[in-house]
C-alpha cells in the first residue's frame, strides 16, 4: 500500500462531504499514515495464501424467511427527520449523485 | 427543458460511417414478499414511508439479514441466463451521498457477483438470432423514491427541495450486466429492444418478478459508443439512464447513435457521461459527467456473511426452472402449425397462453386462434384491456364452437351469444334459448326471405340467371338482413341458386 498523503485525505474528505481546513488535512494525513503503517504489519504475517477476511467468524448463508414482520408507522418513520412534508422526508434539492 | 438541441446525423448516414457497440445494465425488482435485508413488505403504491423498518432507514445499531428467497431468485435468474453460479460471494457497500439511500451506501455486490459469464440468444423479428454475452448478475437493493418539488414539474433542474419515500428502499434488485455487444450494426436499436424484452419475459416466466416496466420492475440503462468501421478499440460511451419502456429503449439507442455520429463528425470527442431520456421529445440531454464522485469505495459489508452455494442446491433450483420462453414458443408453433407471421401476431397480441389453454380445453388450433385473434382481441381493444382480462374462459370458447359446429348458430350469432354470456345471462346454450338466436334452418321462412330479396333486386336476379353466379352475394346479404343474421349463409346460397335454376 502506498502511503496516505495530504491529497488522499483531501479527496476522501470531499467524497465524504466533510469540510477540512488545511491544518486539519495536514494533521489527518499524518495520523492516517501511522494507522495505515500499523495495519500494514498484518501483511507481514498473512501471505498470499491467506484470503482477505471481512468476517472474523466463519459463518455463511445466514438467511431470513420471506415473511413480513413489524414495520414503523409513518409518524415513527419521520420522527428523526429534520423536516417533512406529505408524509415524506424533506431534503434540499441535490443535483449530483445517482 | 433543453431537450433536442443536439445535432444528429441521419441513422443511415451514421451507419455508413460507424459501428455501434452496446452494453446494458438491466435492474430487475424481485417480487418477494419482503425486502432484501429487512422484513418490511415489498409492495407498490402504499402510503409513503410505511413499508419501512429501522433497517431500511439506516438507523444506528440495526442488523440486516438476507432474504433467502431473494438469493434463490437471483440464482434462478443466473441459471436462466446460462451463467455460472459463484461458489462463494459477498455483499459490499457502495458508498455515495444522496438522499435516495438513508444509509449513505447501497448494499450491493462488487468483485464476486452471485452469477457470472452467461449468455442469452436474442431472436429478432425476422428470425435472426443474436447472442448477447452476460458479464454478471448481482444482488443489491433498490433506493428510495425522490420527488423533486418546485421549479419545473418533477425535474431535478430548478427544484427547490425533494420529498423522499423509502418504501422502495431495500426492495431486492438483480442487476444484469452485459459484455460489450459488437456487430449489431444497423440492427442495434432493434436488438436493444429485443434484449430488454427477453430479460423481462425470462424473469416473468421464472415468477421472480412482476416485470411491469411501467412500475419500474424492469429498468434499463443503455450504453452506446461508436467506432469507425474496421477499428478494434471502442469509442467513448454514454450511459442513458432509466429507459423504462421497450419502445424507449429502441428509440434511445437509435438517438444516441445519431447524436454520437454528429459529434464525432465534427472531430469533437464524446464526453463520457450519463444522459437522461425524454420520451416527449425522443431525445437525451446531458446528465452528469463521470467524475471523482464515482469513486464508490466499495468494501465488504461487515454486517452480512458470505453466500455459499453447492451443487445440490443449484441443481435443485435448476430443476425448478420453467421451460425457457423461446423454447416454449418454438414448441407451441410447431404443435399448432401456425405460420411465422400468424404466430408472431399471436405473441404480440399476448394471447399465446390463452390459445394454449383453449386448445387444451378441446378445440383445434385454428379455432382457438380465430377466437383469440378475432372477436376477443377486438373486444379487448375496445375496452382497452388485455384479451385475457375479458373473462372469456377456454371452456366458453369450446361451448360456443360446439354450437357453431352443430349448425345451431353461425359465427355472427356467436358474438351475440358471447355478449349474453359475458352479461351473465347463463351458459351459451341458455343464451341461445333466451335470446332466440338459433339459426333459421327451416327452409320455409328462408324461401320467403329469398323471394323477398330477389323481388327487391330484380337486376341482380337477372345477372345471376345470366350466369354471373358471384352476384349471389348481394341476395344472400339481403336474406341475412331480413332474418337478422339468423340464417345459415351457406344454405341460403344453395337455396337462391336452386330457386333461380342456376348451377352453383
Amino acid at each position: 500500500m502506498a502511503e496516505i498523503n495530504r491529497d488522499d485525505v483531501a479527496h476522501l474528505a470531499k467524497l465524504a462531504h466533510i469540510d477540512m481546513t488545511d491544518e486539519e488535512l495536514d494533521r489527518m494525513a499524518g495520523e492516517l499514515a501511522v494507522i495505515v503503517d500499523s495495519i500494514k504489519t498484518v501483511s507481514e504475517v498473512a501471505g498470499d495464501d491467506v484470503p482477505a477476511t471481512s468476517h472474523p467468524i466463519p459463518l455463511s448463508n445466514v438467511f431470513r424467511e420471506d415473511v413480513v414482520g413489524d414495520t414503523l408507522s409513518n409518524e415513527e418513520a419521520l420522527l428523526g427527520a429534520p423536516d417533512n412534508a406529505d408524509g415524506r422526508f424533506k431534503v434540499p434539492a441535490i443535483l449530483d449523485g445517482e | 427543458m433543453t431537450a433536442g438541441t443536439d445535432e444528429v446525423l441521419s441513422f443511415d448516414e451514421a451507419m455508413e460511417k460507424y459501428d455501434p457497440v452496446l452494453g446494458f445494465e438491466v435492474h430487475v425488482e424481485l417480487n418477494t414478499k419482503t425486502k432484501m435485508f429487512s422484513s418490511a413488505p415489498n409492495a407498490f403504491g402504499d402510503v409513503p414511508n410505511t413499508n419501512v423498518t429501522p433497517v431500511d432507514l439506516g438507523l444506528p445499531g440495526v442488523l440486516p439479514v438476507v432474504n433467502g428467497v431473494a438469493v434463490e431468485s437471483a440464482i434462478k435468474i443466473g441459471l436462466a441466463l446460462n451463467c455460472s453460479i459463484a461458489e462463494k460471494c459477498y455483499f459490499a457497500r457502495k458508498n455515495y451521498f444522496y438522499p435516495d439511500t438513508p444509509k449513505n451506501f447501497q448494499t450491493s455486490q462488487f468483485e464476486d457477483p452471485i452469477a457470472h459469464d452467461g449468455f442469452l440468444d436474442i431472436e429478432l423479428t425476422d428470425g435472426t438470432v443474436f447472442r448477447v454475452e452476460i458479464e454478471r448478475a448481482h444482488m443489491e437493493e433498490d433506493a428510495g423514491k425522490l420527488t423533486h418539488m418546485g421549479g419545473s414539474t418533477g425535474r431535478i433542474q430548478g427544484a427547490e427541495f425533494s420529498l423522499v419515500d423509502y418504501n422502495r428502499a431495500g426492495v431486492p434488485l438483480i442487476e444484469i450486466v452485459t459484455k460489450p455487444i459488437e456487430g449489431a450494426g444497423s440492427r442495434a436499436p432493434e436488438l436493444a429492444k429485443a434484449y430488454v424484452a427477453a430479460i423481462r419475459e425470462i424473469v416473468k416466466n421464472l415468477g421472480v418478478s412482476d416485470a411491469r416496466m411501467e412500475r419500474g420492475n424492469v429498468r434499463c440503462d443503455a450504453n452506446v459508443s461508436l467506432r469507425p468501421h474496421g477499428r478494434e478499440t471502442f469509442g467513448t460511451r454514454t450511459e442513458t439512464k432509466n429507459v423504462n419502456s421497450l419502445r424507449a429503449v429502441e428509440h434511445a439507442v437509435r438517438y444516441e447513435i445519431q447524436r454520437h455520429a454528429a459529434v464525432l463528425d465534427t472531430g469533437t470527442p464524446i464526453l463520457q457521461e450519463t444522459r437522461h431520456w425524454h420520451e416527449d421529445t425522443r431525445s437525451t440531454t446531458s446528465g452528469r459527467p463521470k467524475s471523482d464522485a464515482d469513486d464508490y469505495r466499495y468494501f465488504p459489508e461487515p454486517d452480512l456473511v458470505p453466500v455459499v452455494t453447492n451443487e445440490a442446491w443449484i441443481e435443485k433450483l435448476r430443476a425448478e426452472l420453467p421451460e425457457p420462453p423461446a423454447e416454449r414458443r418454438k414448441r407451441l408453433q410447431a404443435d399448432w402449425g401456425y405460420s411465422d407471421a400468424e404466430f408472431r401476431d399471436v405473441v404480440n397480441a399476448g394471447v399465446m397462453s390463452s390459445i394454449e389453454d383453449t386448445i387444451a380445453a378441446g378445440v383445434s388450433a385454428a379455432v382457438a386462434r380465430k377466437w383469440w385473434m378475432g372477436e376477443i382481441s377486438r373486444r379487448a381493444k375496445l375496452a382497452d384491456v388485455e384479451p385475457a382480462e375479458l373473462g372469456v374462459s377456454p371452456e366458453l370458447i369450446v361451448e360456443l364452437n360446439a354450437l357453431i359446429e352443430s349448425g345451431k348458430i353461425n359465427d355472427k350469432l356467436s358474438r351475440d351469444v358471447l355478449d349474453g354470456v359475458l352479461a351473465g345471462e347463463g351458459t351459451p346454450a341458455e343464451v341461445v334459448e333466451k335470446r332466440g338466436l338459433a339459426v333459421v334452418s327451416d327452409d320455409g321462412p328462408l324461401l320467403e326471405a329469398i323471394d323477398g330479396a330477389l323481388a327487391a333486386q330484380p337486376d341482380v336476379a337477372d345477372k345471376i340467371r345470366g350466369g354471373k353466379v358471384q352476384a349471389v352475394g348481394a341476395i344472400v346479404g339481403g336474406v341475412m338482413k331480413a332474418t337478422r343474421g339468423q340464417a345459415d349463409a351457406g344454405r341460403v346460397r344453395e337455396l337462391i341458386l336452386e330457386r333461380l335454376g342456376v348451377e352453383g
